[in-house]
């Protein structure tokens, strides 16, 4: 049993939050989220330059075989800088789920691209109707001699408005709406003809789009892995996501807790920092006690990301549950404790609330979770 | 990161078992199964049988008759009695004054005392509150006034644990009123059976007798009794306290108690189907089960810490406010999922089960509401959980 991190996690780290701590002060990524694009490509080349965007793929495939441990202490430092680039999307999601389900010429072709910075995806999974159910795929994909039709729509597609590509699933069989048998899942270019997409960005400042395809053509050649038989690796590919976003939110949580910490040792009124006052020294501890337990559950999440799937599901949804609870203390707690200035804009704690609550929402809520773990217990 | 056991202490986990299967008494294990409160003479037989194995001191140094186990092994060993649901090892002697003893205690001292407590032939208390003096306990007032070879000690103390049970006492005593408070108070021991120490029993809201106050009226203890120096004693009270919180988090018990919970809410019916099909109860199990496994990931992650050479600090602190908390939601669930059975109360069934006796209503039910108005001690016991906080808010937080 051991629960410390191993010397090339211990080296990501290191490099992950000094790289945070140079290049991601708050006034910049502000900026950043102000601009056009919403992030910067030029930081993303640099995730490129440092073997960030290979990290999860096998070495065969020019990656760095890292597993859901390396992407945990990464995803930790960008939740301390409230990081915007789409690396949850690009790579944790869709990368690992193309590369999980794509065929050798496939990956060949795309994945360089991907690790290079060049390209970008999106994983179009959830529809209007679908909420956090994964079985539930109302989107059709008709076969059509040497290609598929596919008609439906995606809704709140993370990093949608700026992807190249999606990775968007469909119904190619399977019994009514609701089955995981007869999901197929394809890779579709950006600029099809028949795919409309209406991007926006979201209340933590990120984006993500809605879109909607009539009759979409594409080859056979788009389709990944087996017809009707991509259940199983979204699946997957949503545990890899919550461990990442677990880890991301415990970043979010460190510097909240920090941040309040000095903020009641600094504040004064009644003549006193208001530190010195119980009722808001055991809501700081309050605060410190579920960092602390997130930190438990973000180790165990990634530990458990590669377990069979009955054991996985369970522990990333107990997770999940765990960290949404947390996270949403943590924002709640913050802003109440800097008062006033807790509320505005410019502050960066009303920053990391917005983004814990988004994070609680993504990849099923905390009452999605308790129910798929309640449900384990039978 | 490796955080499941290695196969070594999964074998380790499987000879503890196999020991506990082979040596817990079947009369003893009958009456804990249903829920009976343990006696004294329960306690001290468990106990001298992990004595004879050599288990009975798991973090005592190997040559005073410790077992030189991992933090993590004793982890185990914990786990595997609380699933056998065996009487706990009272702490007292074994996880209080022991390790006081063999850090601030005298050679004559630790010849005298330590092999009493490892056999269970002395049983100790611990007279730390008085009736002013709970989470202030720094503002004690028993007064040990020093005449010349030995004290005069003159006080109360309260909420003594198993004080009727006890052969001796250790004590915290002010020895002088100069200075800050915290400077004057020795920790010394004395003998029940002394002149001058009277034992009145207090009835707890379960109906039973655990706890006492006990009068020391003008009681000679010899100086000899005194540990470590005088003034010494808040010194010795706090490096108690620390060895206390991690024991406390309770991680193994709950988890048992988590098991009981299900297997009672399977046979409970709602609305003609088992009780656990219920989404309603069982989500708040669930809610429940995973604050459980947070607290179980925490406790692991400090033990991993403090094997890497990262002793638990006062953040450990937060595995008794967190363990208790959690203590207390499992007993209130266990009340609740037996309905009605819940109300009727049976003292003598609190004592030593149904035995021959037809139960009223399910045979698990009687107990447990009692025990959940009992459990609500464990968030003051060993420094409220608002104690708790302070410390963390002080010595984590700076605050």
């Amino acid at each position: 049993m051991d629960y410390q991190l191993n010397e090339l996690q211990q080296m990501l780290q290191q490099s992950a939050e000094k790289y945070i701590e140079r290049d991601y002060d708050f006034l910049t990524r502000q900026s950043r989220a102000a601009s056009d694009l919403g992030y910067s490509q030029q930081q993303w080349q640099q995730f490129a330059e440092l073997g960030w965007l290979g990290l999860p793929f096998n070495e065969e495939d020019g990656g760095f075989g890292g597993g859901a441990g390396e992407i945990m202490v990464l995803m930790e430092a960008f939740g301390r800088g409230l990081v915007l680039e789409p690396y949850l999307a690009s790579i944790v999601l869709s990368g690992q789920l193309f590369a999980r389900l794509g065929n050798t010429e496939q990956k060949a072709d795309l994945l360089p691209k991907l690790i290079d910075g060049s390209c970008k995806l999106a994983l179009a999974h959830s529809e209007p109707g679908s909420r956090y159910e994964l079985e539930r795929v109302q989107s059709k994909a008709d076969s059509n001699d040497a290609s598929y039709l596919l008609s439906g729509q995606k809704s709140v597609v993370l990093n949608g408005n700026d992807a190249d590509y999606y990775l968007i699933s469909a119904r190619t069989g399977g019994a009514g709406d609701i089955d995981a048998e007869g999901i197929s899942l394809f890779l579709v270019a950006a600029d099809s003809p028949g795919l409309t997409v209406r991007g926006y960005r979201t209340a933590d400042g990120l984006q993500a789009a809605d879109l909607t395809f009539e009759q979409l053509e594409v080859a056979e050649s788009a389709l990944l892995g087996e017809p009707g038989n991509a259940f199983e690796a979204i699946e997957w590919c949503f545990d890899q996501g919550i461990a990442a976003l677990s880890a991301e939110a415990l970043g979010c949580m460190e510097i909240l807790h920090q941040t309040t910490v000095e903020y009641l040792q600094t504040r004064k009124q009644f003549d006193t920092p208001i530190g010195k006052f119980q009722v808001l020294q055991h809501a700081a501890v309050d605060m410190f006690i579920a960092l602390s337990q997130s930190r438990s559950m973000v180790y165990l999440a990634a530990d458990r990301a590669d377990s069979a799937r009955d054991q996985r599901r369970a522990a990333l949804s107990a997770a999940k549950n765990f960290i949404g609870r947390a996270g949403r203390l943590m924002g709640q707690s913050a802003t109440q404790l800097h008062g006033g200035v807790g509320m505005s804009d410019e502050l960066n704690v009303s920053h990391y609330f917005k983004r814990l609550t988004t994070i609680n929402t993504w990849l099923g809520d905390d009452n999605h979770h308790l129910a798929q773990y309640s449900d384990s217990l039978l | 990161m490796q955080l499941d056991f290695t196969p070594e202490e999964e074998a380790f986990r499987l000879e503890v078992r196999e020991f506990i299967e082979a040596e817990y008494p079947q009369p003893l294990r009958d009456k804990m199964n249903a829920g009976a409160a343990p006696n004294k003479q329960d306690y001290v037989t468990w106990q001298q049988i992990l004595h004879r194995k050599g288990w009975i001191a798991p973090r005592w140094p190997e040559q005073y008759g410790g077992t030189g186990w991992s933090p993590t092994q004793s982890y185990i060993f914990d786990e595997e009695i609380s699933a056998a649901q065996t009487p706990r090892v009272m702490p007292f002697g074994l996880t209080m004054l022991g390790p006081v003893l063999l850090s601030f205690g005298s050679e004559d001292q630790k010849q005298q005392y330590l092999p009493a407590i490892l056999d269970s032939t002395t049983w100790w208390c611990q007279g730390y509150s008085e009736p002013d003096a709970g989470s202030d306990l720094a503002s004690l007032k028993t007064q040990a006034v020093d005449k010349g070879d030995h004290y005069l000690v003159n006080g109360s103390k309260i909420w003594t644990t198993y004080a009727h049970y006890a052969d001796k006492m250790f004590c915290l005593v002010r020895t002088s009123s100069e200075g800050r408070k915290q400077q004057g108070i020795s920790f010394v021991l004395l003998d029940m059976n002394d002149p001058g120490v009277e034992v009145a029993p207090i009835i707890t809201n379960n109906g039973l007798h655990t706890v006492n106050q006990v009068f020391l009226k003008d009681v000679k203890v010899p100086k000899e009794n005194l540990v470590g120096e005088e003034g010494a004693g808040w010194t010795i009270a706090k490096y108690l306290l620390g060895h206390e919180r991690t024991v406390i988090a309770g991680v193994a018990a709950s988890k048992q108690q988590m098991k009981r919970l299900k297997t009672i809410a399977e046979q409970e019916t709602q609305q003609g189907q088992p009780l656990w099909q219920d989404n309603r109860f069982r989500d708040r199990v669930a809610e429940v089960s995973i604050d459980l496994l947070a607290l179980e990931q925490t406790n692991m992650r400090v033990l991993s810490d403090e094997s890497a050479g990262r002793g638990p600090g006062p953040e450990a602190s937060l595995l008794k406010i967190r363990g208790t908390e959690i203590q207390q939601m499992i007993t209130e669930l266990l009340a609740e999922a037996v309905g009605y059975y819940g109300l009727p109360y049976h003292k003598e069934v609190l004592l030593s089960g149904w035995g021959e006796t037809e139960p009223v209503g399910p045979d698990y039910a009687a107990p447990l509401l009692p025990h959940y108005f009992d459990w609500r001690k464990s968030s003051i016991y060993g420094g409220s959980n608002e104690i708790q906080k302070n410390i963390i808010a002080k010595a984590v937080l700076g605050l």
